[in-house]
């Protein structure tokens, strides 16, 4: 069947299967190779675009159901050469390893702070509850949408409320200097 | 000033930000234009005989090109006679134990490859549904205790299931003087490796040379692998390794269904590309821990541990894929942080009909680890003392380093009792006890519990294979590092181009780092065992030396002045007469003047002994007695793997450790069912930790180098997965010991920690 859409603002007509999924459109029609394929079973978000600017799992969706909407894949995000705030805080922030789930973190958290421009470290966790990834524990991805948002200096987990009333000391910087001298 | 230790944010990232990378299955070089698509026909039975395979009906579907079985392959001869016995080497076991590339009359796992089909497009999943295998069912064994019956056999000329066994020791002496002696049972589970791409291969044969690209974390060690399996030429083939999407041991190498590709591209003539399902990926991926181990701990009622046994009995899964390397470690790993007189440690492996068990992040020492700190707990409650006063009154003290362990091994150095200390003082242990004997007094349902788990591990096991590093300086000032290392996410071109940096004074900018193609870089080890940066970032370092040392050499023959008097400022990357600020040359100058304007080091680094990086995790988690529930609330990490060359990285390497073992110890758990079937095999299944599972980690630094290369580092790879896993299981039981539960099994899920709880509560109400 035909289908139209826009990815990253161009105007794309394809002749393709009904079966297609729209992940498999970005890949093998558009050539846009950054949405990532992590399951089959949509629970891992690697293939998360944006659909006329709302966060989706692009492996749960039809080419066709996509006709006539606007796409934004990874590619799309920087402006002018200059990376959208969400790329420029995973890179300040470390907020990946391998790259492999990257887009679509970076998709799902251009979308989660759309929605919530200042969230909490909870509401960052919860809003990607849908979205995996091996190498980084989520500690830095956490970060990088803090510090995106601008809230990193309020909800750093150096400035974490105390959990549950634990006491304890306020997380220790990782940065200060514990330098050991090798046994004499 | 020096870039070493320093705050260095990656070089990779802003071409992964900003076009997602290439992974394999992204590549669109000409060779692969027109790839065929490779889909494997993989079996549905945990065990059975193949009676008969009928591909007719998928070969007249549109679009199928071929359909190729074992029998298709007539061109490569037998794999060398093997005794089956275990050499100690990390490789699989041959004679009866040997694994086919397809299987040959029987499978002996769900998800074994039978078949592949080849299709000029994406018919390969419908296509695989029309090969028709005939099966005859066979009894399955499932778990390593069924194995060891021995009842059914998977290798019936092996006369065992046993493939490979180093008994422990059965004498009860050391125990017997003991005031005190605890016995536990424990289950170090099986779980997924999960690297978020899972495997893909693309593979071209032309004009004699075969070009396969793979996911993998050693090219060089995959060139070799395809050389032996093909019968070619290791210069006949190239492999290229280009961006990978995690690995955590899982990629070591290449297995079969990689072999099995490239060996089709060049039966059929045509490119090749697959990148399985994650459904295909949980069932023939290689998955990791699978331990059942008694432990056996004993000492005097002053706290001070006098004898531990560690009897481990590993589920190889159905083919022993690295020997028994795991066992090997994990028995190695034993004493742990302690100085215990007498310790007893061996193993059994058992092949069973399920996935095959190879390195998981850690690979074998977070189960040493576990064990021994589970042990430890057990031994202080039964004391009734503090589990952090038990582990300072064991700890090998710090002037005893190098130490000779009772298993072999040689700790290089280590500060175990202030790793501890640092992770308590910032943990606010005294503060976290108050809390705990607060909620116990009130009764709530949410109790809160503390684990601790200091550990000792072994980074760059095989330092004699060594890596290898080629540094090239350009006469436009530029560098080239070709690194037989690997990477995968650890950060390697930020990493080496820091060692370039701060040797030669070459900024990063002006530095690139190759890696992952056999055709540039011949020879090389890749990554693994937490390895790269001791072995590969030493290479480097000692390449830019010997570059340094060339450099020298023109520089004072183009400023007339002796090699003692030339020097080079790093700051500023300027080759100066002493004292003579005028008489600058550019390294583009100087590069200038060698042969071909390009000064050259070619090296390998290889180290002495492995190195022993230690630590303490303390984890705080809040159980609901009444629901079972646990909620990890903090996580406070020492982990010391000596001088820090760049905390972003090592802080990541931690962060993602971390997770990885606290996922292991509260929910991913690979689960079977009786006859083999896998009941976790999809993400929708598998218990994958997600965020809102954790919390922020909170890590202190703390840096004891060691002497074994010039870097002073050890690996941090593994180091969170190591510590994480004991220290959250710790604290689960901690929370609910009032309450009677002396040990809970992983992963604690509500259900096991219910009932571990309601156990307790009937044993005290009789």
């Amino acid at each position: 069947m035909k289908v139209n859409l826009t990815v990253n603002g161009k105007d794309i007509t394809a002749d393709v299967e009904d079966r297609m999924l729209l992940v498999h459109f970005l890949r093998d029609v558009a050539d846009l190779t950054a949405t990532n394929v992590g399951c089959d079973t949509t629970s891992c978000g690697a293939c998360t675009v944006l659909l006329d600017g709302e966060s989706v799992k692009s492996c749960t969706v039809l080419a066709a159901q996509a006709g006539g909407h606007e796409i934004t894949t990874l590619e799309g995000l920087a402006r002018d050469g200059t990376m959208h705030p969400v790329q420029r805080a995973f890179h300040e922030q470390h907020g990946l390893q391998c790259g492999f789930c990257t887009p679509g973190m970076v998709m799902a958290i251009v979308s989660l702070l759309r929605e919530n421009p200042h969230p909490t470290e909870e509401q960052v966790r919860t809003g990607l509850e849908g979205n995996l990834c091996r190498c980084t524990g989520y500690h830095n991805i956490v970060r990088a949408a803090l510090a995106a948002a601008g809230g990193l200096e309020e909800s750093s987990p150096q400035a974490m409320p105390s959990r549950g009333g634990l006491g304890g000391s306020p997380p220790r910087d990782s940065t200060a200097e514990v330098r050991g001298e090798v046994p004499a | 000033m020096s870039i070493m230790g320093t705050r260095v944010i990656r070089t990779e990232d802003p071409r992964l930000l900003t076009t997602g990378g290439v992974y394999v299955d992204d590549l669109r070089t000409p060779e692969l234009n027109r790839a065929a698509r490779v889909t494997f026909v993989r079996s549905p039975l945990a065990h059975a005989r193949i009676t008969g395979i009928d591909a007719s009906e998928a070969l007249s579907e549109p679009g199928v090109i071929a359909v190729l079985t074992v029998a298709d392959m007539d061109d490569l001869s037998p794999p060398p006679p093997s005794s089956g016995e275990w050499d100690g080497s990390p490789a699989p076991l041959g004679g009866p134990w040997a694994e086919p590339l397809l299987a040959v009359d029987t499978v002996r796992f769900v998800g074994e490859p039978v078949a592949v089909v080849i299709t000029d497009g994406n018919q390969g999943e419908d296509a695989a549904s029309l090969v028709f295998v005939d099966y005859d069912p066979l009894p399955v064994v499932v778990g390593p205790m069924a194995a060891l019956a021995d009842e059914t056999l998977l290798f019936p000329a092996a006369g065992t299931n046993v493939a490979v066994k180093n008994a422990v020791s059965t004498d009860d002496a050391p125990f017997d003087a003991c005031d005190v002696v605890v016995e536990q049972d424990i289950v170090n589970q099986r779980v997924a490796c999960l690297p978020m791409e899972g495997r893909a291969t693309a593979a071209a044969y032309a004009d004699g040379k075969l070009t396969v690209w793979t996911s993998s974390q050693n090219a060089q060690v995959s060139r070799l692998i395809l050389a032996g399996a093909l019968g070619m030429a290791p210069d006949q083939i190239r492999v290229i390794v280009p961006d990978v999407g995690g690995g955590f041991g899982a990629k070591i190498g290449i297995d079969r269904d990689t072999i099995t590709i490239a060996w089709a591209a060049r039966k059929t003539g045509r490119a090749l590309r697959w990148a399985e399902t994650r459904s295909e990926n949980m069932v023939a991926m290689t998955q990791g821990r699978a331990q059942l181990q008694h432990i056996k701990i004993g000492g005097s009622r002053d706290g001070r541990v006098l004898a531990y046994r560690l009897d481990t009995i590993q589920d190889a899964g159905a083919y022993a894929r690295v020997g028994g390397t795991l066992p090997f470690f994990t028995c190695l790993m034993a004493p742990g942080a302690y100085d215990i007189p007498d310790v007893q440690a061996g193993f059994r492996m058992a092949v069973t009909n399920t996935t095959p068990i190879a390195p998981y992040r850690g690979a074998g020492r977070p189960e040493a680890t576990a064990a021994m700190e589970r042990a430890v707990d057990l031994f202080a409650a039964e004391i009734g003392m503090d589990p952090a006063e038990v582990r300072r009154r064991n700890f090998v003290a710090p002037d005893k380093f190098p130490f000779q362990t009772k298993t072999g091994a040689m700790y290089d150095t280590g500060r175990y009792a202030d790793a501890l200390d640092k992770a308590l003082a910032a943990a606010g242990y005294d503060g976290l006890r108050q809390e705990q004997r607060r909620r116990r007094d009130n009764g709530g349902p949410k109790q809160l519990g503390i684990g601790i788990s200091s550990y000792v591990e072994i980074t760059a096991p095989d330092p004699d294979l060594g890596e290898t590093a080629k540094l090239e300086v350009n006469d436009n000032g530029s560098a080239t590092v070709y690194t037989g290392s690997s990477a995968h996410g650890q950060g390697h071109e930020t990493a080496w181009a820091m060692l370039v940096q701060q040797e030669l004074g070459i900024p990063m900018e002006q530095v690139t780092v190759l890696h992952g193609d056999t055709d540039l870089i011949p020879v090389g080890v890749g990554s693994y065992g937490s390895r790269s940066l001791q072995l590969g970032g030493s290479a480097v370092h000692k390449a830019a030396l010997e570059v340094k040392d060339e450099a020298r050499h023109h520089a004072a023959e183009m400023l007339e002045a002796a090699e003692a008097d030339v020097v080079l400022d790093t700051s500023t990357g300027l080759w100066q007469v002493r004292g003579d600020p005028d008489t600058a040359l550019s390294w583009g100058q100087v590069a200038g003047h060698a042969s071909g304007g390009t000064l050259v080091a070619d090296v390998s680094f290889i180290q002495d002994r492995p190195t022993f990086p230690f630590g303490t995790h303390v984890s705080v988690v809040e159980v609901d007695t009444e629901t079972g529930q646990v909620r990890l609330l903090r996580h406070v990490t020492v982990d010391d793997a000596g001088t820090v060359l760049n905390p972003v990285l090592t802080e990541g390497q931690r962060h993602g450790g971390i997770a990885q073992g606290a996922a292991q110890a509260l929910l991913e758990e690979m689960l079977y069912d009786a006859d083999g079937n896998p009941l976790t095999s999809t993400l929708a299944d598998y218990a994958v930790i997600s965020p809102p599972d954790l919390p922020s980690f909170e890590l202190v630094a703390s840096e004891t180098p060691t002497d074994l290369n010039p870097l002073g580092v050890k690996g941090i790879g593994e180091a969170g997965s190591i510590g994480s896993t004991p220290a959250v299981q710790n604290a689960v039981v901690d929370a609910v010991a009032h309450l009677g539960v002396r040990h809970i099994d992983i992963p604690a899920t509500p259900q096991r920690v219910w009932m571990a709880i309601n156990e307790a509560r009937k044993a005290s109400d009789q």
